[in-house]
C-alpha cells in the first residue's frame, strides 16, 4: 500500500495504525508562532469502532489500510458465522464472524444490503441501511384511538432488536426504523 | 458533478470584514503610521526551517529567474526602514505552503508593522489596543508571561534545562505522540509540541495573554537578551486570544553580520534535515548594513483576528475564496 503523509490525511482515508485499519476522522493542523509544525488527527478504529486523538509532526506518513466497503445482502447463519453475498451479480459469498458483526446483529433480514469493510479481503465490520422495514413479533395489544398521543412501549421485532413504538402498534405490522438512532419512524 | 464556484464567506461577512480593514487603516491614521504596498515576489526568501517557501519563475530583464512569493513582508518593509520611511504598517497577502486547517490558509493576509524608536513594551501596549479597537469583547486585562514560567506552571519542568531525554519522552505523551515518536528530535521540537498542544489552549481566555523571553533558538529576526535569570532569551513576544496565537513581535535585530549568520545557520540546518535551501535575501542585508533604525515590529494574522471577531468557526468563512477553491 502507498504511503500518506499528514497533509493529505482527509476524512474518509484508511490508514494503518498500532497494527489496526482505521478511518481518518478529522485532521487539523496546530503549529506554534515560530517552529515546528504537527497535525492533530481524529482517527477511528475500524477494528473496535472506538475514535481517539493522536498528533503527528506535519509531514510524517502513514501506511494506507487495505480497506474497502461492498454491498452484500444478508443470507443466513449457521450459527457461527453470519453469510452474505455480493451484490454485483457476481454470488460471492463472505462469511462474517460475530465481532465484525458487532450491533449489527439485531438488524438483519434477510435479502436486505448492508455496507461491508473488508481489510485484506476480511469481513471487519457490517454497518445496516440507515432505514430498515422490520415485523413486529411482539407487544402489547393497541390503543385503539390513540393515534396521536404520546406515551410509548416496547416491541421486540422480527430481527430480535426491541423499540420504543407508540401505543397503537399492534403485533404483525411492519415499521420503518432508523437504525443509527434505534428508533420508530412510521409504520412501513 | 458540478463545479462549486460560490465563496467560502458569506456576503454579510466580507462586508463586516471590509468594516473591520477600515478600522485598521483608521487607527493607524490617526497614529500617522504610513501605510505602504510592497511586492509579494522577492529574489530572496525566508529561510525559517519550519516555513516552506512558494516560489515561481519569471522572465526578467535578467533573464530567467526563480522569485520566491513571501512568507511576510518583513524584508521589503525593512528595507523601507532603512530607507528612511518612518513608522510604516501594510495589509499584506503572504503564503506558506502546506499550512492548511480552520485557523491556516496558504495564502493569507498579515496585518504587519514596524515603529522606529518603540521597545517591545510599546508595541505589545499599541498591538492590544488594535484588537481591542476591532474586536470590542477583547478589550481584556493584558497580562504577560515568561516562557519558563509556562512550562513550570503547567507541566513543572525548566524548558532551558530539563533533560533532553525526558523532555522527549514527557512531549511524546502530554502531545499524544506514538511512543518514541520524538526519540530523535531537538529539544526545541518537543518544546513546541508542548506549548502548542499543553499550554496554547488555555492562553487568552478572560484575558489578552503575551508570551515572553522564548529561547534564544527561537529568536528568528529579533534580538537576543539575558533574561532575570541569567538565560539568553529572544526579544520577542506573542499574543494569543481564546488559544489562538494572533500575533508574533520582535525587538529587531539591525546587525547586518548577525543576520547573515543567522540564515547561513537556518540554510545549514535545511540541508541537515534534506530540505530545499533558500536564497538569502542579500538586498535586506544590504539595507541593515546601510543602516535600519532601532525599534520593534510585529506580525498579525489580520484574518484569525477578523474570524474571532466575527465568531466564526473556521477561516476560510471570512475569506472570499480559501484556497481549496480558488
Amino acid at each position: 500500500m502507498a504511503n500518506y503523509s499528514t497533509n493529505e490525511f482527509k476524512g474518509g482515508l484508511k490508514v494503518m495504525l498500532d497494527g489496526d485499519p482505521c478511518s481518518i476522522v478529522e485532521n487539523e493542523l496546530v503549529k506554534p508562532g515560530k517552529g515546528q509544525a504537527f497535525n492533530r488527527v481524529k482517527l477511528r478504529n475500524l477494528m473496535t469502532g472506538r475514535v481517539g486523538e493522536r498528533t503527528f509532526k506535519s509531514g510524517d506518513s502513514l501506511e494506507g489500510a487495505d480497506v474497502m466497503d461492498l454491498e452484500m445482502e444478508y443470507l443466513y447463519t449457521d450459527g457461527d458465522m453470519w453469510h452474505f453475498m455480493k451484490t454485483d451479480g457476481s454470488f460471492e459469498q463472505y462469511a462474517v464472524e460475530k465481532k465484525a458483526l458487532g450491533d449489527t446483529e439485531k438488524w438483519l433480514k434477510e435479502q436486505v444490503p448492508y455496507t461491508i469493510t473488508l481489510w485484506n479481503d476480511k469481513a471487519i465490520s457490517v454497518t445496516p441501511p440507515n432505514f430498515i422495514e422490520l415485523e413486529v413479533v411482539e407487544t402489547d395489544p393497541g390503543l385503539k384511538g390513540d393515534t396521536a398521543q404520546g406515551g410509548s412501549k416496547p416491541a421486540t421485532l422480527s430481527s430480535g432488536a426491541v423499540v420504543r413504538v407508540p401505543l397503537f402498534i399492534n403485533q404483525g405490522e411492519v415499521l420503518k426504523i432508523d437504525t443509527r438512532s434505534g428508533e420508530y419512524v412510521s409504520r412501513a | 458533478m458540478a463545479i462549486d464556484w460560490r465563496p467560502s464567506a458569506d456576503m454579510a461577512t466580507l462586508r463586516e470584514r471590509a468594516r473591520l480593514l477600515a478600522s485598521v487603516r483608521a487607527f493607524f491614521a490617526v497614529r500617522d503610521v504610513l501605510e505602504v504596498e510592497t511586492p509579494v515576489l522577492g529574489q530572496g526568501g525566508s529561510t525559517d526551517v519550519h516555513l516552506v517557501s512558494l516560489a515561481t519563475q519569471a522572465r526578467t530583464d535578467k533573464g530567467q529567474r526563480r522569485l520566491w512569493l513571501q512568507t511576510s513582508p518583513e524584508f521589503h518593509m525593512k528595507r523601507l526602514l532603512a530607507a528612511g520611511s518612518g513608522p510604516i504598517f501594510q495589509l499584506a497577502r503572504s503564503f506558506r505552503d502546506g499550512e492548511v486547517g480552520s485557523r491556516h490558509n496558504i495564502e493569507f493576509t498579515m496585518l504587519e508593522w514596524y515603529r522606529p524608536g518603540f521597545t517591545l513594551a510599546d508595541l505589545i501596549e499599541e498591538t492590544t489596543a488594535l484588537v481591542a479597537a476591532l474586536m470590542p469583547s477583547a478589550a481584556r486585562p493584558v497580562v504577560t508571561y515568561r516562557y519558563r514560567e509556562l512550562f513550570h506552571a503547567h507541566l513543572s519542568i525548566d524548558p532551558f534545562t530539563f533533560s533532553l531525554e525526558k523532555l522527549r519522552g514527557l512531549a511524546a505523551e502530554r502531545g499524544q505522540m506514538l511512543a518514541g515518536a520524538l526519540a530523535n528530535e531537538s529539544r526545541e521540537t518537543c518544546l513546541d509540541l508542548l506549548m502548542s498542544m499543553v499550554i496554547e489552549p488555555s492562553l487568552g481566555r478572560g484575558e489578552l495573554s503575551v508570551v515572553m523571553d522564548y529561547p534564544a533558538s527561537q529568536a528568528a529576526l529579533a534580538r537576543r537578551h539575558q533574561d532575570s535569570d541569567g538565560e539568553w532569551v529572544a526579544s520577542r513576544f506573542e499574543l494569543y486570544l481564546d488559544g489562538v496565537e494572533l500575533a508574533n513581535g520582535y525587538h529587531e535585530l539591525t546587525d547586518a553580520s548577525e543576520q547573515r549568520a543567522r540564515f547561513k545557520e537556518d540554510n545549514a540546518e535545511r540541508r541537515r534535515l534534506g530540505l530545499p535551501e533558500v536564497d538569502i535575501d542579500e538586498r535586506l542585508l544590504a539595507a541593515l548594513e546601510h543602516g535600519m533604525p532601532e525599534g520593534s515590529g510585529v506580525a498579525l494574522g489580520i484574518d484569525r483576528l477578523i474570524q474571532r471577531a466575527l465568531n466564526k468557526p473556521r477561516l476560510e468563512d471570512v475569506l472570499a475564496f480559501a484556497t481549496p477553491g480558488c
